[in-house]
Parts: C-alpha cells; sequence; structure tokens
C-alpha cells in the first residue's frame, strides 16, 4: 500500500484579485519507508503539496490519500485525528511552544493521544536522547539553540510512532554543520523505525541525503528522480 | 499539561496579566465592600426600626393597628406574657407597654405625640429607650409623675428637666383625661423624628392617665440574635397558635415594617445589577486581553491544530486561561474585600461628617459593614461566570484559524 496518493490534485490561492495556481493537476505517490526531498524554487508550490498532503488544507480539485485513507470522505475530526496518530510535521521555523521545556513540548503530542504520564515522560526522554539532546530535557526553547530546536520538533514529530513524517524545509535556519546532523538523525529515524520522510527544501545537502528527488515548478512536478 | 500550559500562557505577558488581575481584583473588591456596607446600612436601619418600639415579635389587639385606641387594648396582657415566656427561647426579653396616641402641652407649645407607658427596667435590650443617651434619667417604674421627652421636641417646647408638661389623651371610657408630668430626662436617638414622636411614662402612669388597670396595647418581644431571620417565621407561627385562644394579632417585625422589608427585596437587586455592571466594565477588558493574547498566539494555534489538536480543545486551553485569571483576581479581591469588611465590621464606619442626612434616612451614624456569605459567592460567580461567557468569543476565534492561513500570516 502507498503510504501517500496525490492524484490530479490543483490548488488556486487568491491574493486580492490575483489568482495563483499553486498545484497544477499534481499526482504522486510515495511508498512506506521513502525518504524524498521534493525541490524547488520559492513558489514552486512545494508547502502547497505538503501542507494538503497532511491534511492542513484542502485541494480544489483532485485527490489526496493517506495510508489509504481518502481526505474528501474525511471530516476535519477525523483529519485531527489523522495528524495526531499517522503524521508528524517539522517546520522551517520550529514552531515549538515557549512556555514548554523541550520534554514537556515531546510529551505534549503524547498526551494529546491519551498516553499515560508515566508512559508519556518516558517515551519523550527516550525521543530527546535519540536526537542527541540528552540532559537538555528541562530547557526552554528560547535556551536551546536553532539547531536543538529544530531537533525537539523532529524528535515531536516523531514520538507519536506516526507512519508519515512531512518537513518543510526543516535545515532552511539551520547552519551546515547543524543541518547535516539533523539530517543524518531523521536518515536513522528513518531507517530505525520505517517512517516515511518527505522533505521540501532548496538545500543541496538535503537532496543529496534523500533516496528520491521531486523537482518542482510552476505548481507541477518537473522531474521524479529515484536513487 | 492543559492546565500547566494554560497556567504559563496567562505569564507569558507579566505586564497584560497584572493589570487585568489587578481590574478583576478591584471589580472583586468593590462589589464586596459595597455589599457589606449596604448589607450593613440596611442592617443599621432594620436593627433601628426594630429598636425603635417594634421589637422582633409583637402581640396586639387585631384592629390596633388599623385604629391605635385604649379600646383596642389587650385582653389580659399577663396571662399573655406568661404564655409567650413559656413559649419562646431562652434570651428573649419581653415587655408590655400602653401606647395611645395624645398631646403634650407646656406654656409655649403643644404637640401630637405618641404617649408610651413602660417598665423602664424591661425596656433595656427591647427598645432605644432602655439605653438611650439622656439629659437627666429615665424614669423609674411606679413613677407617677414622670416623663421623659425627645431632645428634638424639647428644644421647641423650649424646656428643660425638671420642668412640666401636661399630657391629654382619650381613656379607657371614652372620656378626656389629662394629667401633669415632670420632666426626668430628654433621651436623644439616632433619629430625630424618633425624638419628636414619643414621649415616656411608666406604665404605672399611663394606667392611670387610662383610668384603668392592666391596660396594655401590645406585647413586645426582641429575640436572640440566631432567631431574628430564618427562625422567625416559625417561632411567630408558633406564638399564634398557642395565643389563637385570646383573638390576638402576632406579627414578625417583616410584617410589621412591609416598608422595610420591601426596601431589603429592591436592595437585593440593586446590589446584583451593580454587579452586573461592574462585571460589565471588567468584561471588556478581558475580551480584550484575552483577544490580544489570541492574535499573539495565531502562529501556535494553527500548529497546534497541525499537530492534531481538535479545536474543542483549543477553546478548552483558551476558557482555562480565562478562568485562571478570573480565579486568581477573584481570590485577591475576596480576600482583601473579606478582611477589610472584617476590620471596619468591628471598627465600624463613622458618618458622624453626615449625620443630618444619616440621621433623615433612619440610618445608624456608625455603620458596620457585614458580609453576607450569598453576596461573597453571588459577586464571584457574577465575575467567574460571565468572564468565562465572554472569553468564549476570543476562544472560538482561536480554535477556527487554520494552521495553513496562521503560517502563512506569519
Amino acid at each position: 500500500m502507498n503510504a501517500v496518493t496525490v492524484s490530479d490534485v490543483s490548488k488556486i490561492y487568491t491574493q486580492g484579485d490575483v489568482k495563483v495556481m499553486a498545484l497544477n493537476k499534481v499526482s504522486l505517490k510515495v511508498d512506506a519507508g521513502e525518504f524524498v526531498a521534493i525541490a524547488g524554487p520559492s513558489g514552486s508550490g512545494k508547502t502547497t503539496l505538503l501542507n494538503l498532503i497532511g491534511g492542513l488544507d484542502s485541494p480544489d480539485t483532485g485527490h489526496i490519500s493517506v495510508n489509504g485513507k481518502a481526505f474528501e470522505k474525511m471530516s476535519s475530526g477525523d483529519l485531527a485525528e489523522l495528524r495526531l496518530t499517522q503524521i508528524g510535521f517539522v517546520f522551517q521555523s520550529y514552531n515549538l511552544i515557549p512556555v514548554f521545556t523541550a520534554e514537556e513540548n515531546v510529551e505534549y503530542i503524547l498526551q494529546l493521544q491519551g498516553v499515560g504520564k508515566k508512559e508519556r515522560k518516558q517515551r519523550a526522554r527516550a525521543m530527546l536522547d535519540d536526537v542527541g539532546l540528552e540532559g537538555k530535557y528541562d530547557r526552554k526553547p528560547s535556551q536551546l539553540s536553532g539547531g536543538q530546536q529544530q531537533r525537539v520538533a523532529v524528535a515531536r514529530s516523531l514520538v507519536s510512532n506516526p507512519t508519515i513524517i512531512l518537513a518543510d524545509e526543516p535545515t532552511a535556519n539551520l547552519d551546515s554543520v547543524n543541518g547535516e546532523s539533523l539530517l543524518q538523525t531523521m536518515r536513522e529515524m528513518n531507517e530505525k523505525h520505517n517512517v516515511t520522510f518527505i522533505f521540501s527544501t532548496h538545500d543541496a545537502m538535503v537532496m543529496e541525503a534523500s533516496k528520491r528527488l521531486i523537482t518542482m515548478k510552476d505548481g507541477a512536478i518537473a522531474g521524479d528522480q529515484v536513487k | 499539561m492543559f492546565t500547566q500550559l494554560a497556567w504559563r500562557n496567562i505569564w507569558r505577558n507579566p505586564r497584560r496579566t497584572a493589570i487585568i488581575l489587578t481590574a478583576i481584583f478591584i471589580g472583586v473588591f468593590s462589589m464586596i465592600i459595597f455589599a457589606a456596607f449596604s448589607r450593613g446600612m440596611a442592617d443599621g436601619m432594620v436593627d433601628n426600626a426594630i429598636d425603635n418600639l417594634v421589637g422582633h415579635i409583637k402581640v396586639q389587639h387585631p384592629d390596633y393597628r388599623s385604629d391605635p385606641d385604649i379600646s383596642h387594648r389587650l385582653p389580659d396582657p399577663n396571662a399573655i406574657t406568661a404564655e409567650l415566656k413559656s413559649l419562646l427561647p431562652t434570651g428573649a426579653k419581653i415587655t408590655p407597654r400602653i401606647r395611645v396616641e395624645g398631646v403634650v402641652a407646656n406654656a409655649r407649645e403643644t404637640a401630637g405625640v405618641e404617649i408610651v407607658g413602660i417598665h423602664p427596667g424591661m425596656e433595656m435590650g427591647v427598645s432605644f429607650i432602655g439605653d438611650a443617651p439622656m439629659d437627666g434619667r429615665l424614669i423609674e417604674d411606679g413613677d407617677k409623675n414622670g416623663i421623659v421627652m425627645g431632645a428634638a421636641l424639647a428644644d421647641r417646647f423650649q424646656t428643660e428637666v425638671g420642668k412640666k408638661l401636661v399630657l391629654t389623651t382619650q381613656q379607657a371610657d371614652g372620656e378626656t383625661g389629662s394629667r401633669a408630668f415632670r420632666i426626668r430626662g430628654i433621651y436623644r436617638s439616632e433619629i430625630e423624628a424618633t425624638e419628636k414622636a414619643y414621649v415616656f411614662i411608666s406604665y404605672t402612669a399611663a394606667e392611670q392617665l387610662m383610668g384603668e388597670k392592666n391596660c396594655a396595647t401590645e406585647i413586645a418581644v426582641t429575640l436572640p440574635k440566631e432567631y431574628r431571620n430564618g427562625r422567625l417565621a416559625p417561632l411567630v407561627q408558633k406564638c399564634r397558635d398557642a395565643l389563637e385562644p385570646y383573638h390576638v394579632s402576632v406579627n414578625g417585625w417583616k410584617d410589621l415594617m412591609p416598608a422595610i422589608s420591601a426596601y431589603l427585596a429592591m436592595f437585593d437587586a440593586f446590589l446584583y445589577i451593580w454587579f452586573v455592571v461592574v462585571f460589565i466594565a471588567m468584561g471588556f477588558g478581558i475580551v480584550n486581553t484575552v483577544l490580544m493574547a489570541v492574535y499573539e498566539r495565531m502562529r501556535e494555534f494553527g500548529l497546534l491544530k497541525a499537530i492534531g489538536m481538535r479545536p474543542s480543545w483549543i477553546v478548552r486551553m483558551v476558557l482555562g486561561e480565562s478562568f485562571f485569571l478570573l480565579a486568581a483576581g477573584c481570590a485577591a479581591g475576596t480576600i482583601c474585600g473579606m478582611a477589610v469588611t472584617y476590620y471596619y465590621g468591628h471598627a465600624g464606619i463613622d458618618l458622624g461628617a453626615f449625620a443630618q442626612g444619616v440621621k433623615m434616612w433612619g440610618m445608624s451614624r456608625v455603620i458596620f459593614p457585614a458580609i453576607e456569605i450569598g453576596d461573597v459567592v453571588a459577586a464571584n460567580a457574577v465575575v467567574v461566570v460571565l468572564g468565562l461567557v465572554v472569553s468564549i468569543y476570543p476562544a472560538v476565534k482561536a480554535a477556527r484559524f487554520t494552521p495553513v492561513e496562521t503560517m502563512r500570516q506569519n
């Protein structure tokens, strides 16, 4: 079964009086466990595609399904449930909850899933250890570097055992050392947990590290290369 | 963690939180203080009225209130007094009086007054006259010629202790009776009208003036504090039942003073209107604060929805933040309000500077603010419940942000 299926999806945004075709009849299939990078210039539709795959936005035309579940048949509550249990997000600007510690940020999603307190703590710490943040559990986002914050975001996205991680330019705000290290971590997670990773990126290093590179241009897929 | 998150969120902008907490604090504090002061004022008015020869329970001839004439005197006051003693709780004070309308005169003036024949020793703690401040002294039991008059009336009559007054009234046989008395004392009262309304003679002198022995027109009762409100009605009913053979009327103070009872009911309504008015002023602040906090965190709400948080949970979280603000402000306002009320409830607030106005309205010169738990609960409930109601708008707003919109806007 495909982890993600996108069929003939189009999305038009209206900016004032101008209509912008963000996606134009895009079709794509991603298998479970793939490590896919979607590359392309700004405005090519990478982020829009990720948002649609994550159920954060809905297409104007076409169909999307994740793990066999067709979005068009799902209510907003069902989509929220799907995001909570099967999809993890990593954003370009980390998006951590500033009043929570690293551990609490990771733990919170488990609470939303109804996991008990003891198990929550255990799993959150183990995941922070996995992303290289051992001993930094009690630090708030403001006390962590950009790279560390993005690791917390990765740990948060992985801790709920999702099958798919959608990462929107995760290395864009990191220096090359931190970017490479984070990429390495995500690669390990992909191999260790067989989690499907789909990135949008400008970063050559990410493109290099991916096992499949999809190139987008003007809202359409211009190339799809499996390495 | 919802609770933790809500609590920490309200401290993200300590200055804003402090401002709104101060507003809630002042609101609740003022509600409690105003309620306590008003209750104290109302209690003072009720106490003054009860002190003013009303008492908590009164036994009279059924027609006496509509026609206060000596012909409407009580049948066998001694037997009724004995019956009351057996019915009423320990600490109750009982005294018979003869009250008739009459005319008081001296060489200069004449005035219509109420002549009250009392047992001076038994009036202590029953009516104001028992311990009223006085020039001269109170009459004694059995004093056949002594009279006590109010300071305002004495001023009008330009008279003083030791001078003579003549009382004229209708006697028990319907004839007009008149007797001369010597002023033993001039009393002062909280209320000027009282000083002009009543002259006091001994019960014995009143019997002589009426030309009839044992002709009490009323028996007044004051009760221990715990029987004065909620437990009064059953006690009145008990007395009514027991005194039925005497064909007398038995009433509690609320029936005897319907105007004051109506005022108290109206006062409750005004108090709740005041609570709502204070809240309305405060409510705008609450909505504004919560709305600002929500708009500042649009991106965060988008993120929370992106990671799978349901809109209803976001509503719950924002309402949780409001609840903490409201609860903290209410707690501080209540504690301070109760502390200040407790202090002034004992020390009293002297309204001596407004003595004339105070006298005119039948209020005490010194107000003792009184806390009623119901008022405290109502003030807090109004603030917390309405506070949460007005927070629903920003909470729903937060829940409606879509992740894509918020990420794009930021």
